[in-house]
């Protein structure tokens, strides 16, 4: 996923956050004059609502559609309803183990956030607050991985998880996307814009700096925390390219690939295929409605999809 | 800000403060970005099918990519389907930044709306697409002949591949660049927009004269963003076509992945890694030199 916050850091886009979270927060519609052009926008807009959902309503019609019923004419609301795409999605007929496989994508989501967010969260604390050597040249390297997508880095560290040993396990999907340079930026932003006066008081008062960061620093970032947390999650749950080069056995796959695996193999049983779609967005579109604020925040300031 | 300047003994104590703080972030960042990027640039000087001794052979693999048919190919598909895509996802996250600017009724429910697209994995996404665009029994070739037009073969079609790819890439990713174009309008000055109005000016000459320049800081991160994605194009086109049919849609990401895994030339992928890279950094620098001409910071 190619990361793009050196772009951010322009003085501009650097404003964005703040706006951002200004627009998702809902604003009272006042009053104005015009009502017909204004009811004309209004539906023109959930027209174009419906044409933006409408794929996501066919994956759950196909998902609860016999597939016979499928292959014939395409039919908006099922003749009748079956859960049989889920069922056949269960069963062990399909060569996916697709509940491990759904154990996976969650532990390793979770995984990949918790220690996304730790080891960002405690570099940005360091870059923000503590004074060494050769700290802004260490800053450039870092902001500079920001340039090197894990895109082109496929090949490069599928040879280094061989030579070490690490092909089809979760140590190697996991790896890589521990530490992110974006999360770094993201919460050193925040953390400097916090007063230096409680550190102060804390240090007086002999609290070393883990103390300072663990009851001072973190409970203040929260936002930010939770902005990245929600992307690490999401990055991990939705990611193909790295899981689909490192991983061979299907008890080891994530959602993603299994998904394109079972497409694969059953490309005439589209019922099949949208029932374990339907399985990948759920959770997501969940996260979406809860931290709604955070994941458009995130996106938008990262420029990361 | 804390500082222990002048004691010795502090500074000792904050080097191992600072190892502390930076080794969650900075051990991974070494091992999974800097030492992969370069042990890359050695195995791109070699030949090397994962098996036998590598063995060297110079520039060799840069050379006969850039004379590579398949991957002149791949990028011609690339460069096609940025074409597409940019335009027409930025027209469309554009009229729909303007419109759900306005003060309407449900607005932010639209927003968030247009937005979920944007939240999804590309494999379902894809999945979908390839579903709806099927071209034998897909709901989109139904309706079309409902209308009494022969729908195209899509994904299953050389000259339709890339358009099917485009189409389901515009619909993910508008809501991504009407969120982004949301916040530059919240930058336009309201009281520039009066004066124009009080002036006489149209609404159309006011959006063209005021609202569009002042919004080319966020296009210009729109541009940046949707090239860098544009260049790595993968999950969409793996899922949708694979390639095909025919290579008719193989791009430059899936190039690599079929020449490591599907051919094992792991050096000539390496090579191929790298000049993906070079060309995206070439392609911003040249994007931020530019930005200087055509970007206006209100």
């Amino acid at each position: 996923m190619p990361d793009t916050s050196a772009i951010a850091s322009s003085p501009t886009i650097a404003s964005y956050p703040v706006v951002v979270s200004s627009i998702v927060r809902s604003v009272p519609a006042r009053r104005h004059r015009l009502p017909a052009r204004r009811v004309g926008l209004v539906i023109a807009l959930s027209v174009g609502a419906v044409l933006m959902l409408f794929p996501f309503i066919w994956t759950v019609v196909t998902s609860i559609s016999a597939n016979g019923s499928v292959l014939s004419t395409p039919r908006l609301i099922p003749s009748h309803v079956t859960l049989a795409g889920y069922r056949q999605l269960f069963s062990s007929t399909i060569g996916v183990p697709i509940i491990r496989v759904v154990i996976n994508s969650l532990v390793l989501a979770l995984a990949s956030m918790v220690l996304g967010v730790l080891s960002s969260a405690m570099a940005a604390y360091a870059f923000a607050r503590l004074q060494f050597r050769f700290k802004n040249i260490v800053f450039v390297l870092y902001l500079a991985t920001l340039m090197i997508p894990l895109q082109v880095l496929v090949v490069p560290l599928f040879i280094e998880m061989r030579t070490f040993h690490l092909v089809n396990s979760y140590i190697a999907v996991l790896a890589p996307t521990i530490a992110s340079a974006t999360g770094v930026f993201l919460i050193r932003q925040a953390i400097q814009t916090l007063p230096t006066d409680l550190d102060e008081a804390a240090t007086i008062d002999g609290a070393g700096h883990l103390r300072i960061f663990f009851s001072i620093i973190v409970p203040n970032v929260r936002p930010a925390l939770a902005t990245f947390a929600v992307f690490a999650f999401m990055a991990s749950w939705n990611n193909l390219l790295w899981p689909l080069v490192i991983i061979n056995s299907p008890d080891h796959m994530t959602l993603p690939l299994a998904l394109s695996m079972l497409h694969g193999e059953f490309s005439t049983q589209w019922n099949v295929v949208m029932a374990g779609s339907v399985l990948s967005i759920a959770p997501i579109l969940l996260l979406y409605a809860f931290a709604q604020k955070y994941v458009v925040q995130g996106m938008a300031t990262t420029g990361l999809k | 800000m804390t500082t222990y300047a002048g004691s010795r003994r502090r500074r000792g104590r904050n080097a191992g403060i600072v190892l502390l703080f930076l080794a969650p972030s900075a051990i991974p960042l070494l091992l999974f970005t800097f030492i992969p990027m370069v042990t890359s640039l050695w195995v791109s000087l070699h030949s090397w099918n994962l098996l036998t001794p590598m063995r060297w052979v110079g520039l060799r693999n840069y050379s006969s990519l850039l004379t590579d048919g398949m991957t002149r190919a791949a990028l011609l598909h690339t460069l096609e389907y940025i074409g597409g895509y940019l335009p027409l996802v930025y027209a469309g996250g554009l009229g729909l930044a303007v419109v759900l600017n306005r003060r309407l009724k449900g607005r932010n429910f639209f927003r968030s709306l247009y937005f979920i697209p944007v939240v999804t994995s590309w494999v379902v996404v894809a999945l979908t697409w390839q579903w709806l665009l099927s071209p034998a029994n897909g709901l989109v070739n139904h309706w079309l002949s409902l209308i009494g037009i022969h729908g195209p073969g899509w994904w299953a079609s050389t000259t339709w591949a890339i358009p099917a790819v485009i189409l389901a890439s515009v619909w993910k990713d508008i809501g991504f660049v009407m969120v982004i174009l949301l916040v530059g309008l919240q930058g336009v000055p309201q009281d520039l927009l009066d004066a124009a109005r009080v002036d006489g000016a149209s609404a159309w000459t006011r959006f063209w004269r005021i609202t569009f320049p002042l919004l080319s800081p966020a296009t210009y991160f729109v541009v940046v963003i949707s090239l860098i994605n544009g260049f790595q194009v993968f999950d969409q086109v793996y899922v949708m076509t694979g390639g095909g049919p025919n290579n008719a849609s193989q791009t430059l990401l899936l190039d690599i992945y079929n020449q490591t895994f599907r051919y094992q030339l792991v050096g000539r992928a390496s090579a191929l890694s790298w000049l993906l890279f070079v060309l995206v950094m070439a392609v911003t620098v040249v994007q931020s030199r530019l930005q200087k001409r055509w970007v206006v910071y209100a």
